[in-house]
């Protein structure tokens, strides 16, 4: 798109808001600022979508006095997604969250009709003056459960199941790995990537067979509980992803990821208020809070806790990082040097495997 | 290898396997009276959230055990309601099967999804072991006393449905049904209430496979949570030649292919690409079906009024 | 009381009219009273889904570029299922179509123009007409029931589709999550309106209809279509080949689910990722048989189907329910269609039924 379409694009902008009053009027007479929210799944998934709901929520609670919030749930990360993003635009949000990675050229798209409103788009990396990226540093929660999947584990052969290879599950196997690996060196992370983020079927079958090949811990890193459901039947241990699972499995559940966006979100509708708002890119983790461990289950020993709290407490003040040298990959090759830390930057498109990790790509 | 890694392998592809042997059976019984409901999908997402609310409902009345039975009734029952909707326009109202089966995939799919809202993030009772624990749990007898009742339940069928269809009187008309359906109302049997009865069996069963995720699988309510599967069930009955035998055999093979898959990538190796592996029983599906409609058309299994309306002249 | 149903001598065209306009409007009224059953505020809901997209202007261009795939491909089915072939594998053939079209396009590396756009247009009908060629050959050599091996290719190109993207055209620059590089802008159909989304692909979905409907009007070709549907014995001995017939209507159907997969994707995605199977080749199903299979019924039945998915979508943010909720509205339209058929073939009566012969008055 030239830049001369611009002026058309403003126009076109500036007729559908004439066009306003046929669908929402009600809200034009209202004051206060409009934020949206575009997800994934359905905000019960007790997944990803229901972690982003709640921080839509925590907005709510902390600015509903000067903020409104709407969602629309279910959207696909089709060109589908182009006219639900407008229609919120449309409907005089002037923040839109778009909460899932397939939003990101369709965020960019919509965001050049309107350039008064502000985007803001999750796990991407596509930016633009009205449109910024936040993302979590998942990997920290990763580093964790490791820790204690290394010291909990008898066998020493650890599970994790995937989606696809993309740099967020990249992170987590690795800093799950190398973590594992800090409380007993000879641990090994098999790795099975089923090829979608959903398909309970598929990730129940893919559980069983790694606990078949040896696995007595299992980490997800796929949106539903059903891993952690075999775990309880078998008698071994998972973890939650994204959100507190334990009412799925009240044994095997050891503790869990939770993904609080709530703080952010709140800093960022306050931001469009204030008239301060400008486009970043935000990483947060433990240290901002957007990282949080779920309350850890009794089967956990309070020696493997204390080492579990030590990392969150580590990174809270910068004093850990799981990504600190010698660091090697799956061929033995050494990647980051003794006492060197990867960048932020490095990490965001980390396409390699640590050693340790056993997968078939 | 061990023998415990070949029981575990067999115990996974068991449970792979059984959805689609049950939807499949429904199927096969359906197609053998002449009419091709493409609904299966659907059918058994209906049973999935028929199943799981049952449950749920169920052990909400305080009838904690007895709930799991209740949501496989319930299960079977939604799916058969799926089917019977389909019924009614396909052989009441003589619709065309092929665009009704699809609607009552999409229809199954959308009134699932409406209906799961209330019931994500709930839990179920589970299923105890029919037999006694010394048995399901011991690590070399589980291999045949250690699964769901549900698992049981499909091998039975899969005898009963080979023995109605070869054996019984009404297992006669009905396939005569299915080859001639002119010439079975000619001698007076009455075609579309042998097809609504065949049909709303298959809707019971693949109700039942639906019920099988949500409940057994796991224990949960997801929207599309079958991913797919209805699909595979449909390609199975043509893969086995519509024989319950082969069936049989055809869904552990579907469900070996996709252990493979799986077992593949956790060993850390991969010969070819996974898609390969997901594409297989479609492509060897249609390389069985090809084959049968090869062979001496005297020896073939389609039922030759499949999919076609039922017209008598009046 | 009992229905009798009497043959017509003639389809009745009033009701071919009216049936699909009077299924349309009885899902609506069906769809407020179940969703008030179920405690959704049901009117707001079926305005919303059926009107909303109607009333508010800036929601055309979205109606129409949803529908302009919807129309193509339905117009390709409608021959196949006049002439009783049945293409259900559209969605396979669409999605082949498109990655012959990204093929094309990743092989014109920087290079753009309108040779670079009609290529991949033409591969894109090539490869839909291919991959149909496969059920239509195992068809009139074997005898293979064309409905289950063409749903069964439908599944293989899903994960042809999942390979092509998550291996060898996955983006460079993507970070490895599974979806083609984006087209250059110079590679993509023009837009017909600046400033709106409407492309080249609306135009053509607007036009092809009409050229269908001279075609099976005007040739011989249409002529065969109608008869080999109609009569097959009769047809066979006018001189029309079924085998023939068969291989038209595969090769139109899947050309035209392909023109439309590659329509799409220069036009509308201009990349191809893992969510690009949106089940408009299922859903085209529907809209041949809510068109009546004519070209021109296509056309409309394809413009209130989009409406549909544009009215799910602004139902979703009004009343919050689930995207696949349009479904229910899309089924139960099929239904009513597919049932009102027999309005077109039959004339109703209430006759006595022969039990309760003297009493007519009595009863339903």
């Amino acid at each position: 798109m030239a830049k001369l379409n611009r002026r058309h694009f403003i126009a076109a902008a500036g007729a559908a808001a004439a066009a306003m009053p046929l669908l929402g009027g009600k809200a034009l007479a209202q004051e206060k600022v409009k934020v949206g929210f575009i997800f994934l799944g359905p905000i019960g998934d007790y997944g990803w979508t229901w972690a982003h709901n709640k921080g839509r929520e925590a907005v709510d609670a902390a600015l509903g006095d000067k903020v409104e919030t709407i969602y629309v749930e279910n959207v696909a990360e089709d060109a589908s997604a182009i006219p639900v993003i407008r229609d919120l635009a449309q409907q005089g949000c002037k923040l839109i969250f778009t909460t899932s990675y397939g939003y990101m050229d369709q965020t960019i798209e919509v965001a050049k009709e309107f350039p008064d409103v502000k985007f803001e788009h999750c796990t991407g990396f596509k930016r633009a003056d009205n449109v910024a990226t936040y993302n979590s540093k998942f990997h920290e929660g990763r580093a964790v459960l490791g820790t204690i999947a290394g010291k909990m584990s008898k066998t020493g052969v650890l599970g994790y199941l995937g989606s696809y290879k993309v740099p967020e599950v990249v992170l987590g196997v690795n800093a799950f790995t190398l973590a594992a690996q800090k409380q007993n060196p000879a641990a090994t992370v098999k790795l099975v990537m089923i090829d979608s983020w959903f398909d309970p079927p598929k990730e129940a079958a893919a559980t069983e067979t790694l606990i078949n090949l040896g696995c007595d811990i299992v980490t997800t890193h796929t949106d539903s509980p059903a891993a952690l459901q075999i775990l309880e039947q078998k008698g071994l241990y998972g973890f939650g992803q994204g959100a507190d699972m334990s009412s799925f499995a009240p044994n095997a559940h050891l503790t869990a990821i939770e993904d609080i966006w709530g703080p952010y979100y709140i800093e960022r509708a306050q931001a469009i208020v204030d008239g301060t708002w400008a486009s970043a890119d935000t990483w947060d983790g433990f240290k901002e809070g957007t990282v949080v461990i779920s309350p850890y289950n009794k089967a956990v020993p309070a020696d493997v806790v204390a080492l579990a709290d030590a990392v969150q407490a580590g990174y809270k003040d910068g004093t850990y990082d799981i990504f600190t040298g010698p660091i090697y990959d799956q061929e033995g090759t050494l990647r980051v040097k003794e006492g060197e830390i990867m960048p932020l930057a490095d990490l965001a498109v980390i396409d390699w495997f640590v050693k340790g990790v056993e997968s078939a790509a | 290898m061990s023998m415990d890694f070949i029981i575990a392998a067999i115990i996974t592809v068991v449970g792979i396997s059984t959805p689609i042997l049950l939807a499949g059976l429904g199927e096969l019984v359906v197609e053998k009276s002449g009419v091709l409901n493409l609904g299966v999908e659907g059918m058994m997402l209906l049973g999935a959230i028929g199943g799981f609310g049952g449950s749920v409902m169920a052990s909400m009345y305080g009838l904690g055990p007895l709930a799991p039975w209740i949501g496989v009734l319930t299960g079977a029952l939604a799916g058969m309601l799926g089917a019977l909707l389909f019924g009614f326009f396909a052989l009441t109202l003589n619709s065309n099967q092929v665009a009704t089966g699809l609607a009552l995939t999409i229809f199954g799919t959308g009134l699932s999804s409406l209906i799961g809202v209330s019931f994500v993030g709930r839990i179920i009772p589970q299923f105890g072991s029919i037999f006694p624990p010394e048995l399901a749990r011991d690590p070399i007898l589980k291999l045949f006393f250690g699964y769901s009742p549900i698992v049981y339940f499909a091998l039975v069928m899969v005898f009963a449905v080979g023995w109605f269809l070869r054996s019984t009187r009404a297992g006669l008309i009905l396939r005569a049904v299915g080859e001639n359906d002119l010439s079975a109302h000619s001698i007076g049997y009455s075609v579309v209430r042998v097809r609504y009865a065949a049909v709303a069996f298959g809707g019971a069963m693949a109700g039942i496979g639906g019920a099988y995720f949500s409940m057994v699988i796991t224990p949960m309510w997801a929207e599309r949570m079958t991913a797919g599967r209805g699909w595979i069930a449909l390609a199975l009955v043509v893969f086995a030649g519509w024989r319950a035998g082969r069936l049989l055999a055809g869904a552990y093979f579907f469900g070996v292919l996709m252990a493979l898959e799986l077992y593949a990538k956790a060993a850390g190796f991969s010969i070819l690409p996974s898609q390969f592996w997901a594409a297989m029983p479609y492509l060897m599906t249609v390389v069985v079906l090809t084959l049968i409609s090869m062979r001496d058309r005297v020896g073939l299994n389609a039922p030759a009024c499949l999919g076609k309306p039922f017209l008598p002249a009046t | 009381m009992r229905l009798k149903l009497e043959k017509r001598q003639q389809p009745s065209k009033l009701m071919q009219v009216v049936t699909p306009i009077a299924s349309v409007l009885l899902t609506m009224l069906v769809g407020v009273v179940v969703f008030d059953l179920i405690g959704i505020d049901g009117q707001r809901a079926v305005v919303d889904i059926f009107l909303t997209p109607l009333l508010a202007s800036y929601k055309w261009q979205d109606v129409a570029v949803k529908a302009a795939p919807l129309v193509i491909i339905a117009l390709g089915l409608s021959i196949g299922n006049r002439a009783n072939v049945w293409n259900i594998g559209a969605e396979g053939q669409y999605i082949i179509g498109a990655l012959c079209a990204a093929g094309i396009g990743i092989a014109a590396g920087t290079a753009g123009g309108p040779i670079v756009i009609v290529s991949m247009i033409l591969a894109g009908i090539v490869g839909g007409s291919a991959w149909a060629a496969v059920p239509a050959a195992l068809k009139t050599r074997f005898g293979v029931n064309e409905i289950l091996s063409s749903l069964m290719l439908t599944y293989v190109a899903l994960q042809v589709l999942s390979y092509l993207v998550g291996g060898p055209w996955k983006d460079p620059n993507g970070r490895n999550f599974p979806a083609t590089a984006p087209l250059l802008p110079d590679q993509t159909l023009p837009i017909l309106f600046p400033g709106t989304t409407i492309h080249l692909g609306v135009a053509i979905a607007l036009v092809l209809p009409f050229v269908f409907w001279l075609l099976m009007s005007r040739s011989v070709f249409g002529y065969q279509i109608r008869v080999v549907g109609a009569a097959p014995n009769a047809a066979r001995h006018g001189g029309f080949d079924g085998n023939e017939t068969v291989w038209l209507a595969m090769l139109i159907g899947g050309g035209m689910a392909g023109l439309a997969g590659a329509l799409e994707f220069a036009g509308a995605l201009k990349a191809i990722n893992l969510g690009f199977p949106s089940g408009y080749g299922f859903t085209a199903i529907i809209v041949s048989f809510l068109g009546r299979l004519h070209p021109i019924g296509c056309l409309i039945a394809g413009i209130v189907l989009a409406v549909t998915y544009v009215g799910g979508q602004v139902a979703q943010t009004t009343v919050h329910i689930p995207n696949s909720t349009a479904g229910i509205f899309q089924a139960m339209m099929l239904f009513f269609i597919l049932a009102s058929d027999i309005l077109v073939r039959y004339r109703v009566r209430l006759v006595p039924s022969t039990k309760a012969a003297p009493q007519p008055a009595a009863g339903e």
